[in-house]
């Protein structure tokens, strides 16, 4: 009797504990930072995770019009798929128009997509090198750099975009 | 027992109990004509002919009755691209709260991936003391509890936005929105397992789909409660819903449960993920738009009748629908029959929990004129579902997420049902 009573009290007191912490059987398996580092593609508005490579918008012009004009249109516009350029209204017309250049707060998002998405049809496919040419074209496409200049994994992140500060985080963090 | 005919508000809308007193529908078919059990012809006397022969065989896995076809996702696909769309769950044509496995609705960026289970893996890294790989197997050993939770796109009802209301079915309006029972894992225990850093304040997710779709989510709501989902109303999760593994993040907008679940990496900061600035952002008629804007707040719509249906004559019949909040549990659900101006308080079916579908009933009595029904609801934060006019005014027009007002349908004398702005 007092046996029973005392187990009872223990799971009373462990079911308690769960409530708290719940202990799972600890199965994940300890990986290598060089694991981490192949499985860890994301990259930061500071440009931490960007991996190394250059290109210019000549190149990127190139690979455009080879993989991405069929969806997105001449110039980045009239295509089936997202306008990327070539804003005709502004963020504040009746009917907005939101592109890269003037809605898109940072260069670092737009690397980052393009490696993980796109060409929609074959994601992974480019280069770093290519991916960096791209972005390049799709900047300069905005009026954001020039044509001849060339992007790496050093100067991306301080390309500043025009609607930088163009949000409110409605979120307390 | 003949108050319960009164009216409770304007548009002929009775008591909401009226259903639930046992004997009184019956008390109420002699005082109000009951249009719908009068059409009811007697049978034959001569056996149907599935009672004259031996049925169909088992089978391995049920599909729904052939006379069901009707009942299905609309789906509208990217020419480009048959796998980057949509697909609704037809909310006119369900009842109840969850929503059947193959009527989820769907969002896939690039097409649904068939993963191989076996070859798939969840890795946690980060600010962690221990970055964890976890097979799929491995995961099905671990204490798992159910959320009966709702999902929903943020770009749902995106169409209200429009200046002249659309002519669709409720669901292929509204129900980009669905609720199941997911059960899973929950995300507290393999965060700490792997034993997260003072410091990290945000969790970037990552799909295993070919847009390898990611989202940034601050991680005091991943310990709150997010589960790893495996199970989705029993079964294994759907393909195009995660199979093998999906991120439940109850309440919050739906690009944020992701699906084909493979990566956590514990952040100090958001990753500014195209998905979280590109889209999933509402403009305002400011020009700056709203960021993080996390929660799915309450919503409410008729789901019967609603455009698609004709009335069956003028008498007694039952308006229902469905309530959520991604605040938390629905407290009222208010029914209109005149248009706003006056409103009764319909009868919420139990359980009401939080972060779920809610099914309101509210019986009426309709006159066979023009008219026009509408819901409003409530949460338990006391947040009340805007008009579509308040909702302009706060965010603008081309916000095109988080659309969330009042839904109204206007039933014509003819029978006939469509959406109006009212
Ligand atoms: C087969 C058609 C197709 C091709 C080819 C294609 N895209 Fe896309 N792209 C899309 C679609 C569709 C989307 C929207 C994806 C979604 O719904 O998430 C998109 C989205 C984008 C976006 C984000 C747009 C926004 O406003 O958020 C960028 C940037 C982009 N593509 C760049 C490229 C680049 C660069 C290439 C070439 C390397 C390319 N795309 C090739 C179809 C395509």
């Amino acid at each position: 009797m007092y046996m029973r009573n005392f187990t009872l009290l223990i799971f009373i007191m462990m079911n308690y504990a769960h409530a708290e912490t719940i202990q799972g059987p600890n199965l994940g398996k300890p990986v290598s930072s060089a694991v981490v580092d192949r499985w860890n593609r994301d990259i930061f508005p500071n440009g931490e995770g960007l991996p190394t490579g250059a290109g210019s918008a000549y190149k990127g012009k190139i690979i455009y019009q080879q993989q991405c004009l069929s969806c997105h249109g001449v110039d980045g516009a009239g295509g089936s798929a997202d306008e990327l350029a070539g804003a005709l209204h502004s963020l504040t017309d009746d009917p907005p128009d939101k592109v890269v250049g003037n809605y898109w707060p940072y260069a670092t998002t737009v690397f980052d997509f393009i490696r993980r998405s796109m060409p929609l049809h074959a994601p992974g496919k480019l280069s770093n090198d290519e991916v960096y040419a791209v972005t390049a074209y799709l900047l300069a496409l905005n009026g954001i750099i020039s044509e001849d200049k060339i992007i790496d994994n050093n100067n991306l992140s301080k390309i500043e975009m025009p609607n930088r500060d163009g949000f409110i985080n409605t979120f307390k963090k | 027992m003949e108050n319960q005919l009164e009216p409770v508000a304007g548009g002929g809308l009775l008591d909401r109990r009226l259903f639930l007193k046992r004997g009184l529908v019956f008390s109420a078919a002699t005082a109000v004509s009951l249009q719908v059990f009068a059409k009811v012809k007697p049978f034959d006397s001569n056996l149907p002919a599935w009672m004259l022969k031996p049925g169909e065989p088992f089978s391995n896995y049920g599909e729904p009755s052939p006379y069901e076809k009707s009942t299905i996702r609309w789906k509208m696909e990217n020419s480009m691209a048959p796998g980057n769309g949509v697909s609704w769950t037809p909310l006119h044509d369900l009842e109840g709260t969850i929503t059947p496995n193959g009527l989820h609705f769907e969002r896939h960026h690039n097409g649904v991936p068939e993963i191989d289970p076996k070859r798939h893996q969840l890795l946690i890294h980060g600010l962690v003391e221990k970055p964890l790989m976890f097979s799929v197997d491995s995961l099905l050993r671990y204490p798992m509890r159910s959320l009966f939770c709702f999902i929903e796109c943020g770009g749902n009802s995106n169409a209200g936005w429009r200046s002249k209301p659309i002519q669709t079915q409720a669901g292929y309006f509204h129900g980009m929105a669905s609720c199941s029972e997911w059960t899973g894992v929950p995300l507290s225990v393999l965060l700490h397992e792997a034993r997260i850093k003072a410091v990290g304040k945000w969790l970037i997710a990552e799909g295993a789909d070919a847009a390898a779709m990611n989202v940034s989510i601050p991680l005091e709501k991943a310990l709150d409660d997010c589960i790893v989902a495996v199970y989705q109303n029993g079964e294994r999760i759907r393909p195009e819903n995660g199979y093998p593994l999906r991120l439940l993040v109850p309440g919050w907008e739906g690009v944020l449960n992701v699906k084909w679940l493979r990566r956590l990496h514990i952040t100090t900061r958001p990753s500014m993920t195209r998905n979280e600035t590109s889209k999933y952002t509402e403009l305002l008629p400011s020009g700056k738009a709203r960021q993080f804007s996390f929660f799915m707040d309450a919503k409410s719509l008729i789901t019967s009748p609603s455009p698609g249906y004709k009335m069956d004559g003028s008498g007694l019949y039952q308006i229902t629908g469905l309530a959520w909040s991604g605040r938390g549990k629905i407290s009222k659900v208010e029914v209109s029959a005149d248009g706003g101006n006056s409103w009764a308080e319909a009868q919420l079916q139990e359980p009401v929990l939080s972060k779920c579908f809610t099914r309101f009933r509210i019986p009426w009595q309709w006159q066979g004129k023009d008219i026009i029904i509408m819901s409003r609801a409530v949460d338990e934060t006391g947040y009340q579902q805007p008009s579509r006019k308040m909702l302009i005014a706060q965010r603008g027009k081309h916000g095109y997420f988080h659309y969330n007002a009042i839904v109204s349908w206007k039933v014509a004398a003819d029978g006939g049902i469509s959406h109006v702005y009212a």
